[in-house]
């Protein structure tokens, strides 16, 4: 795709204003609201999160996946110029597996049990019309080989359940990549995975990123993986992104309380000193049914006051690239990080 | 560590092997799940167990809960054999905890009734000294009592992990094996479960086995770690040793691949190649010769000889006695 290249500065996705409602009997579950970013060819943003922050439901959004009774709001959802929250049906159809794909977490649970795995990496080259299954077959040798799996073409007549979770992490990926996506989303493709095939499959998703000018969500809550693997960082809480910025800036100098207070909760190997308290949040998420006001992190904060009930302002660093959603001021947060490399030394 | 005490918790030899029936009609072959393992843990130690998925961690938990039998080789828990013991008796000595708090707790039954069954099971009090020590152990953990009638579907995944832990607790064991306690936690949760469990190490002088893939857990909780790779244990070290100075080839590897969070590093490469071996079929010599980046002609042909010495255990050619 040669046009590629003249559109290397515009967005590949941009998004503003997304809000999930979800209709429950208890009320309406306000689950993702307001969240809003762009996402450049060749780029890779890592949402963090933990259960319940709305991190998958924002991927299903994209991918137009959410349920019949979910519709996702947004002042603007644009794929390339393609308009998603009033794509048709068919437009999505199109979109899904040939331009954008995802990756699951689960492997075990994704992959069709009852067909070979040629089957089902075939059927998007097949069903996207664009080939015939000859053709489709050479691809998929070639993707499993790309994604370092040996004996590749023996692979195709075998069944999930007779590949390790390794390899069918690897065949998921293949998979994704069969109609050279321009956006993959990977929604914690490597949670399942032992540690050493974690950073086989994320060095693999890199170069093969890199070789196809592809943009890619990766969506974790392992800061760890978010460190080594993203351009930009959006951190998410209960629905909203509280913070956003590159990576080594979010890093450097992480502002939001939240983010704070989920890089005191993890030893650093040569720095929490071995045996000592981690740093913890208490409480846990509140509930997004009903009416949300304010800073849902309130209820966990150390800076909270009275003042979190009401609007909360958006900074935004002196580079411009580095945003978070706060009452306080920067500087005012600063004591409670030296607080914690205190207790870490 | 006096060696004169002794060890609360000693494996001998242990070896257990499955038959595994290849396809419908196929003949059964001989899979070892664990081979030769020998380990001694002092009263108060933390023991952490790491390996990939398949080298016999949890076959080893099992073991040690008396819910499997070692095919050869002998567990000892105070110096008494572990196959004299009925399973209650052992069960009063060691408990566990479970990965999953969503499945490992009955959802049918309510909070007091799942922490006070093992002192049911063991006829321990009656029915107000049952509620008495379910009441105290609930805030050992730090829950509150009122959380007693509710069922687990109404509680978080960290208060479900208490739960769990003050079930284990009740029994006053001597040993907890914790398997994989908080890797279906979230990041902010997963902190407090693991000051919660230093706590209680400390203030009941608890000795763990702690398994994890998770090595900054194990770095931060263990006072020694034991490398397992294909059903034997290939260097076992005090943390120390073990973090700081790694000799085995495998460990180096697994320490390699921890992500911290480091933007500045990048992706790791591990050097470890493809897949795990199949343990139906492991490769001749050391095991892991196929994926060792110094594995020499010796290491395809022979099987390296453990080296004891003060820094710990050592299987590799590299070190060999």
């Amino acid at each position: 795709m040669s046009q590629n290249n003249f559109r290397q500065d515009i967005p590949l996705l941009s998004i503003d204003n997304l809000t999930i409602d979800i209709p429950t009997a208890a009320g309406t579950l306000h689950a993702v609201r307001g969240i809003s970013f762009d996402l450049k060819r060749g780029e890779t943003l890592c949402i963090v999160g933990e259960s319940g922050s709305g991190k998958s439901l924002t991927s299903l959004a994209l991918m137009g996946l959410l349920g019949k009774n979910i519709t996702p709001r947004a002042d603007k959802m644009e794929f390339d110029g393609v308009e998603l929250t009033t794509a048709s049906a068919r437009t999505m159809r199109n979109l899904r597996g040939a331009r954008m794909s995802m990756i699951f977490q689960e492997p075990m649970t994704s992959l069709n049990p009852a067909y070979t795995i040629g089957d089902q990496l075939m059927e998007a080259l097949t069903l996207h019309g664009s080939t015939n299954r000859k053709k489709a077959r050479a691809r998929a040798i070639e993707l499993l080989e790309k994604v370092g799996i040996t004996a590749a073409e023996s692979r195709l007549s075998q069944y999930p359940h007779q590949l390790s979770g390794g390899l069918r992490q690897r065949v998921m990926i293949a998979m994704a990549l069969m109609c050279e996506p321009e956006l993959i989303i990977a929604d914690e493709p490597t949670t399942a995975l032992d540690v050493t095939i974690q950073a086989q499959i994320l060095r693999l998703l890199a170069e093969l990123q890199r070789e196809m000018n592809m943009a890619m969500i990766l969506i974790t809550h392992d800061l760890g993986v978010v460190a080594r693997v993203a351009d930009k960082v959006a951190v998410m809480y209960a629905g909203e992104l509280v913070e956003t910025g590159p990576v080594d800036e979010i890093f450097a100098a992480p502002s939001h309380p939240y983010t704070r207070g989920l890089l005191r909760c993890i030893p650093l190997p040569g720095k929490t000193k071995r045996g000592s308290v981690l740093g913890t949040i208490p409480g846990i998420v509140p509930s997004l049914v009903g009416e949300v006001n304010g800073c849902t992190f309130r209820t966990r904060c150390e800076h909270a006051s009275p003042a979190c009930r009401g609007t909360i302002p958006l900074h935004t660093s002196p580079t411009g690239t580095h945003t978070f959603r706060c009452i306080h001021q920067p500087e005012d947060l600063e004591t409670d990080a030296v607080q914690s490399t205190g207790a870490n030394a | 560590m006096s060696q004169s005490d002794t060890p609360v918790l000693e494996l001998r030899n242990v070896t257990k092997t499955y038959s595994v029936k290849q396809g419908l009609l196929g003949k059964s072959k001989p899979l070892t799940a664990i081979s030769d393992v020998s380990i001694k843990l002092a009263r108060g130690e933390v023991l952490g167990l790491v390996g990939e998925s398949g080298c016999g961690k949890s076959t080893l938990a099992n073991i040690l809960l008396g819910l499997e039998a070692p095919t050869s080789g002998e567990v000892l828990v105070d110096g008494q054999t572990l196959g004299g013991q009925d399973r209650l008796a052992l069960a009063r000595r060691i408990q566990p905890i479970f990965q999953d708090p969503y499945s490992s707790l009955n959802p049918r039954k309510n909070i007091y009734d799942i922490i006070a069954l093992p002192l049911r099971v063991h006829g321990i009090g009656d029915e107000a000294s049952r509620q008495k020590s379910v009441r105290e152990i609930l805030d050992i953990v730090g829950l509150p009592a009122r959380v007693m009638n509710n069922y687990p579907s109404q509680m978080s995944g960290g208060q479900r992990q208490r739960v769990a832990i003050a079930r284990a607790l009740i029994m006053k064991p001597e040993i907890v094996i914790c398997d994989e306690p908080t890797s279906a936690l979230d990041v902010s949760v997963q902190s407090q479960i693991l000051n919660l469990l230093n706590e209680l190490r400390q203030e009941f002088g608890l000795t763990y086995l702690f398994i994890s893939h998770n090595l900054a857990v194990i770095e931060h909780l263990a006072t020694r770690v034991a490398v397992m790779y294909l059903g034997r244990i290939v260097e076992e070290a005090s943390v120390g040793g073990l973090f700081d100075a790694a000799r085995h080839p495998y460990t180096d590897a697994l320490l390699k691949s921890v992500l911290t969070p480091e933007p500045e590093l990048g992706i790791p490469d591990t050097h470890l190649g493809m897949s795990y071996p199949n343990p139906i079929a492991p490769p001749e010599g050391c095991h892991f010769h196929p994926r060792c980046p110094a594995a020499s002609d010796l290491c395809k042909s022979k099987r390296p000889e453990p080296l004891f010495d003060p820094n710990g255990r050592i299987e590799c050619h590299l070190h060999s006695p």
